[in-house]
């Protein structure tokens, strides 16, 4: 007996319920079959016979209630708050919840972990997949009893009739629950978030015993029987093909399996897929790092080999002279008469700010484990996209996707690096050499030399405030490297007079994106030329933005495809900040507060840095206070306030320390000695989150609180020492005052 | 290669590997004992902590033929059931994101502790300078610690 088909449920799924071995009731949810014809073919054959991996929850006979985490469990938490919802609107016991990490399968939906997005496309799936199944329960709880459905109510794992406080447990109704139809989808009703007890509670991430034990969680720790270890030399200008290397020498050094040239890029002319390299496979990852130290490899020269980031630096310098409409200078939006607007400013201000390539640093290096047989490939990877690894590794295979089956592992830090799959490539290309599971482990260097890095920019910006002190011309000229400002960014759309030019900067530096990709500069260099412009107006910044955010609510985005922005939601979390701050209270010289926010991701955030730099230039940031507004419901509160807290010493590490400098065409950093992370010693203190809750939806919470980190530590030290600093990080300042 | 007879967690283990091999790699690759992790190869980030005779040791920079002479204690082995008072405290704050660090972050921690029973926020910066958290769970580090002092407080008073 199984597959009660039934109930469409949201744009990518339909649910159904099966009986497998053991017992239980079994809801699965299911792609669309005109959406995936063929795995939802497979998936429904499956379902007849011994469904296993495409369930979505499990109820047993003893009350445990499985429930599957689709996406990858990278640092957020995901693992942990969607199966919350799930077990919140199912009524369970969440200390009988177990949750199971799915590997990648079409079944589960997209799959991805980034853009802060696993929330908002996964909140109202889980929360109809958890009523659902309690609407079963209470349905066969009231068969049993012969009373109506609308006397029983689910919670705490057992369904109790309310008029005569019988109750059964969970796990004595799955027997019955498993012969009832998938109710109709409009007869699921959701909870009343009011009646919400496990959602905004604090619960523990469900891996932290194995994380506190060490447990194989993460993809470095996989292993297969019979498993080699290999590592993979790229140039260090990027791209640049091996010509010849002394293989015969590496393949005689102990422990060394085999050493091949791997010349092919996968997909062609891209630096993010399979680039061109030296292979090494040995018995165990010393022996091929010690046989790595005696590689010689003959180059190419690369297409860029004399790049420098101070060349780059001239470049910018160049362009921020060239008119709108010269060569490589283009007008990505124009609003009102700039020059009128200049012409009549009670006062101009004039800078550039820019910023360094960095490196997203994971501190799991890269890695992946694959096995190919034929035209077949399984690979184990800390991948935050496992289904574009999987295309990747079937280009490189040159198979069709379905016969590379991807586990998912625990990722030891994504930051958006692990979107990308280059080491999947690299790990399926050895094993389809040798023939055996391969693992790929990168070193440090490979890391912070082969990133897919967070962009460097330049932006030249000039503003005007008038005689009432209003922002009434903003002219801005950003530099890059890859990605360009887009038209409706922050604060286009809010000052009458506009205009943004965009240039790009011809370069092969692999880039990619990092948390909070474009916000993560684009707000610091933003609100810190906001900052000039409100001392320049003689105003209070807080109620300098507060102005400039006007009386509008919602600010319609540009075009088809504009995003709104919703300037009521900031200017309330900007209010909040300054409150719980303690804005404008007096602090001495070498004190300072100072404003930052910024709206990406779905989430609204402020933040206040409080400072102190010392008349020698040291820094220490004393306190950051965040308000937070990503809609009406904070879904695990513990790990909600963890990733708020991280960011905002993310930011701080990045905005303080990190940089990578560029010359001969290659990246000089080579580990953590010279590529410097915040430690412990240099942490905030004090970091407080206020999250305000509003008439939303849930969304993401991986990125939105780290862009305003620098700009309200750059404006602090500005109010603490009037230094203006105008460049990232900040050790590249002197910060002395006297 | 070399054979060298390692105490680990209490137990024996005979290796044959080659003398310079650090023993993050002897315990990874030929123990399966993957708690100590590999995140810089040079001392920098900490995350490969491990006990050698007490003392919290970088073990991607110590060759095995230096760690063969005294007691090896790893993640695996600080407590027989998850049951150590900073294991406890991290699962009780909630400490990880990522968790790839953590193993480190508790090695070390566990040798501050080991000495100082009550440290302050200065004692724990100082300790824990060395290891590096990539998600920046910091604050919820110091306070994991502080957590782990009382849970070892409360319980010698318990005994005494």
């Amino acid at each position: 007996m199984s597959a009660i088909l039934e109930a469409p449920l949201g744009r990518r799924s339909f649910l159904k319920i099966v009986t497998m071995a053991g017992g239980g009731l079994v809801l699965g949810y299911y792609v669309r079959p005109e959406a995936r014809a063929d795995a939802a073919k497979a998936d429904v054959k499956n379902a007849e016979g011994s469904f296993a991996p495409n369930a979505f929850i499990r109820i047993g006979p003893d009350g445990t209630v499985t429930v599957y985490s689709a996406r990858p469990e990278v640092g957020q938490g995901i693992k942990t708050s969607l199966p919350m919802v799930v077990a919140e609107e199912l009524g369970a016991d969440w200390g009988s919840v177990k949750v199971v990490s799915a590997q990648l399968d079409p079944v589960f939906g997209p799959q991805f972990a980034g853009g802060s997005m696993s929330t908002p496309m996964d909140y109202a799936v889980m929360r109809k997949m958890g009523a659902t199944a309690r609407t079963i329960l209470v349905e066969a709880a009231a068969q049993t009893w012969g009373a109506p459905a609308g006397e029983c109510v689910a919670a705490g794992g057992m369904v109790r009739h309310t008029p005569s406080g019988r109750s059964i447990k969970f796990g004595d109704l799955v027997a019955k629950a498993s012969t009832l139809p998938v109710p109709a989808e409009d007869s699921v009703k959701l909870k009343d978030p009011k009646n919400f007890t496990l959602l905004g509670s604090r619960i523990g991430g469900v891996d932290n015993p194995k994380v506190v034990t060490g447990q194989p969680l993460f993809g470095i720790d996989q292993t297969r029987p019979g498993m080699v270890y290999a590592v993979y030399e790229k140039s260090p200008v990027w791209g640049a093909r091996p010509l010849s290397a002394n293989l015969d020498q590496v393949r005689a050094l102990p422990g060394v399996r085999d050493a091949f040239i791997i010349d092919r890029t996968v997909p062609e002319n891209e630096l993010t897929g399979l680039v061109p390299g030296v292979a090494i496979v040995a018995d165990s990852t010393w022996a091929a790092f010690s046989a790595r130290r005696q590689l010689k490899v003959q180059w190419e020269e690369g297409r860029f080999p004399d790049s420098s980031w101070d060349d780059f630096a001239r470049q910018a310098r160049e362009l921020a002279n060239a008119a709108p409409g010269a060569n490589n200078v283009t007008e990505a939006r124009r609003d009102g008469d700039l020059d009128k607007a200049f012409a009549g400013a009670a006062r101009v201000v004039e800078a550039s700010y820019s910023y360094p390539f960095i490196s997203h640093a994971n501190l799991e290096p890269q890695n992946c484990l694959a096995h190919v047989q034929g035209d077949r490939a399984e690979v184990w990877a800390p991948t935050q996209d496992p289904e574009g690894a999987r295309r990747l590794a079937s280009k490189v295979l040159g198979t069709a996707p379905e016969k590379v089956q991807v586990n998912i592992t625990r990722i030891g830090g994504g930051f958006g690096r692990r979107l990308d799959a280059d080491p999947v490539a690299e790990a399926v290309a050895i094993s389809q050499r040798v023939g055996l599971p391969v693992k790929l482990t990168w070193n440090r260097t490979d890391d912070l030399q082969h990133d897919h890095y967070r962009p460097g920019g330049f932006h030249f910006l000039k503003g005007a405030v008038d005689s009432k002190g209003g922002l009434s011309a903003w002219r801005s000229h950003h530099v890059a490297f890859g990605s360009n400002m887009g038209a409706d960014d922050y604060p286009a759309r809010f000052v009458p007079n506009y205009l943004l030019l965009n240039s790009k900067l011809e370069n092969g530096i692999p880039q990619g994106p990092w948390r909070a990709p474009g916000s993560n500069t684009y707000a610091w260099v933003v609100c810190c030329f906001l900052d000039e412009l409100a001392r320049a107006a003689g105003r209070d910044p807080v109620e300098f933005n507060l102005a400039l955010l006007g009386d509008r609510d919602l600010v319609p985005g540009s075009g088809a495809r504009g995003r709104p922005y919703n300037a009521s939601r900031m200017r309330n979390v900007v209010r909040q900040v300054a409150e719980k701050a303690g804005w404008g209270k007096p602090l001495s010289r070498g004190k300072g507060m100072g404003l930052g926010y910024y709206f990406c991701h779905q989430g609204y955030v402020a933040e206040v840095a409080e400072v102190t730099v010392s008349p020698k230039g040291e820094l220490r940031v004393d306190r950051v206070v965040a308000a937070v507004d990503v809609g009406s419901q904070i879904v695990n509160l513990s790990g909600a306030e963890n990733q708020v807290q991280g960011a905002i010493i993310d930011g701080l590490s990045a905005a303080w320390l990190q940089e990578l400098d560029i010359r001969q065409g290659r990246v000089v950093q080579a580990n953590f000695d010279d590529y410097t992370m915040l430690r412990m010693n240099d942490a905030p203190r004090a970091i407080e989150v206020h999250f305000i809750k509003t008439d939303y939806p849930p969304t993401g919470l991986g990125e939105p609180a780290l862009p305003p980190l620098a700009p309200a530590v750059y404006n602090a030290i500005f109010a603490a020492t009037g230094k203006r600093v105008r460049q990232l990080p900040l050790s590249r300042t002197d910060l002395s005052w006297s | 290669m070399s054979r060298f007879t390692l105490r680990v967690n209490g137990q024996s283990h005979k290796v044959d590997v080659a003398p310079d091999t650090p023993l993050l790699w002897v315990l990874r690759d030929n123990l399966g004992l993957v708690g100590a992790k590999f995140g810089c190869g040079i001392g920098q980030c900490a995350a490969c902590v491990v006990h050698l005779g007490g003392a919290p040791i970088r073990s991607c920079m110590m060759p095995v033929s230096a760690a063969a002479s005294a007691d090896i204690t790893t993640i695996e082995g600080l407590s027989a059931d998850g049951s150590h008072a900073l294991q406890k405290a991290w699962c009780e704050l909630d400490v990880a994101q990522c968790g790839y660090c953590q193993p480190g972050q508790i090695m070390s921690a566990a040798a501050l502790l080991a000495h100082n029973p009550n440290p302050s926020d200065d004692d724990i910066d100082d300790a824990m300078a060395g290891n590096i958290c990539r998600c920046a769970t910091y604050h919820r580090i110091r306070a994991g610690i502080h957590k782990a002092a009382e849970i070892m407080a409360a319980a010698k008073e318990v005994r005494t």
